[in-house]
């Protein structure tokens, strides 16, 4: 995490592998939100504000426990919530804390044209570095889980950063340190997910909730934001989780085999047309034979 | 029709005369439009790729950049609609375009000679012309999506996913068409490039590479005298 600086990967001039390289499991940083216990405080949502500076503003209430319909540029961390009606006729509300997931195959970096717009840090955090964003808004197509938003005012895209501003510093993300419930937890990504596990465990024996599990989407190779969901087999139902999130496809044609199909064409056009030219030259006019161009 | 306005300039005049082959309004909205296409593949290809991101530096930067393509789409398309106002009777796709389409090789191979003559554009030209009007069509319309692409609601997402891949294989299908286009005027046919600056083509020219055409301008200046 933020020690890495000091752990030595691999060493110049240097017979066998580092000393110590890849001893530490630890690397990984990783979010996990229980929504089993969340409560729909908020604070996480304030703590997001405060800590990155931006002011509460003007929203759309539609009757529910829910602030906005969904994340804004200026708003990163927005609890979902859904009133479930369960098949005995009981109800649950449903919260489940919505934010970047921090993925580790992200399609928000994917898809982005500009060189160090969106990074990832060696501890999983996606970040966006908003003085290289151009404003495209192709991270908004690449995004599974609907979370860059773009500022009209700024003409770039924001999103939750994991507070990496703070990971660095040896701090847990802001939410983390505002949750009363003890919902949130932030740590390592075995730590985590051994944590959450456990808890599913849990509800799976002790509470009734036979379908409790962990979410952490393998079609984005994981990610560095995980839920305890008492219902694993319908996220849907946490505000609109996906089932089973992947960079989309056309995103995957279109960085891929269409990229380099195009830039082959490309090239074949412009050596075809040089050899056209040095083959068979340049077109000429011909003369008007005497006969011709007349009409009786 | 236009080859008639043309006409009338070359009527009552020596074979060796000048033709008129474009008039100044089409001339200025062809390079209106070769502006402004320029400008699109410029920043299209610094979006596209990241081998050519550095292109973006030559207009300003990806931001300046991602903020004018919109609008210099909107002005291609302006200068393809007025080019389909002007020509679209003259790109008329018929049978002896497609008898002449059919032989396409030797013109590939210069062997103009044996080509079926053409009228005042070749099967080759309408093509192109053709190709360009619906490219146009579907960058407009993939293009708005992207331009506005944060207003799309998310149960509308793929509309995004069909534009990123409609835009993309139609932008280098017109690059193709823009090549091929560049190459043959400006380079192979000798006295293309001048005839869409100062409009005139010689007698010579216009009976080597359009005869019909020719014949036509021929006959109707006889048919004045």
């Amino acid at each position: 995490m933020s020690q890495a600086v000091t752990e030595i990967v691999r060493i110049s001039g240097h017979a066998g592998p580092a000393p110590g390289a890849g001893l530490n499991r630890e690397f990984h940083v990783c979010k996990l939100v229980d929504t089993t216990t969340c409560i729909g405080c908020k604070a996480c949502e304030v703590a997001c504000l405060e800590w990155n500076g931006y002011p509460f503003t003007e929203t759309t209430f539609d009757n529910t426990y829910q602030t906005m319909p969904e994340t804004a540029w200026n708003y990163w961390n927005l609890i979902k919530f859904n009133e479930h009606e369960r098949e005995d006729g009981s109800t649950m509300l449903l919260m489940r804390k919505d934010q970047c997931m921090h993925c580790e195959d992200p399609g928000c970096l994917a898809a982005c044209p500009a060189d160090g717009a969106i990074v990832q840090y060696a501890n999983g955090i996606v970040d966006f570095q908003e003085a290289h964003c151009i404003g495209c808004g192709y991270c908004i197509t690449g995004c599974p889980f609907n979370i860059p938003k773009f500022s009209p005012a700024a003409h770039k895209v924001f999103k939750c950063t994991l507070c990496s501003d703070r990971v660095t510093q040896g701090l847990e993300p802001a939410c983390i340190k505002a949750c009363p419930t003890g919902c949130l937890h932030f740590g390592t990504k075995p730590e985590m997910k051994e944590l959450a596990e456990t808890r599913a465990k849990q509800l799976r024996e002790h509470s009734g909730f036979a379908d409790a599990g962990v979410y952490d989407p393998p079609g984005v190779g994981g990610t560095h934001v995980i839920y305890v969901l008492h219902d694993a087999k319908n996220p849907e139902l946490y505000g609109g989780l996906p089932k089973d999130p992947h960079v989309p496809i056309s995103v995957r044609l279109w960085k891929g085999p269409l990229k380099w199909i195009g830039n082959l064409a490309l090239l074949g056009g412009l050596v075809g047309m040089a050899f056209h030219y040095m083959r068979y030259g340049p077109k000429k006019e011909q003369e008007i034979p005497a006969d011709d161009g007349r009409r009786p | 029709m236009r080859s008639n306005v043309a006409s009338r300039s070359a009527s009552a005049s020596h074979e060796d005369d000048m033709i008129l082959r474009y008039t100044l309004g089409e001339r200025l909205n062809h390079w209106f439009g070769a502006l402004t296409y320029a400008y699109l593949l410029i920043t299209g290809l610094a979006f596209w790729s990241p081998y050519f991101f550095w292109l973006a530096a030559l207009v300003g930067g990806g931001s300046t950049a991602r903020f004018w393509h919109p609008w210099f789409g909107l002005a291609f398309s302006a200068s393809l609609f007025w080019m389909f106002k002007d020509w679209r009777q003259d790109m008329r796709v018929d049978n002896s375009d497609r008898a002449w389409g059919r032989v396409i090789s030797n013109y590939i191979r210069n062997e103009d000679d044996k080509l079926p003559p053409t009228t005042r554009f070749n099967y080759g030209q309408k093509l192109f012309f053709w190709g360009m009007c619906y490219s146009v069509i579907l960058l407009l319309l993939s293009g708005v999506a992207l331009w506005y692409t944060e207003a799309l609601p998310w149960s509308l997402r793929y509309v995004r996913y069909t534009a990123i891949l409609i835009h993309a294989s139609v932008a280098f299908i017109t690059i193709g068409l823009f090549l091929i286009h560049v190459y043959m005027s400006a380079i192979l046919e000798k006295g293309s490039l001048a005839s869409m600056i100062h409009g005139k083509v010689t007698a010579a020219w216009a009976w080597t590479f359009h005869r019909i055409w020719y014949d036509d301008l021929r006959g109707a200046s006889r048919s004045k005298q």
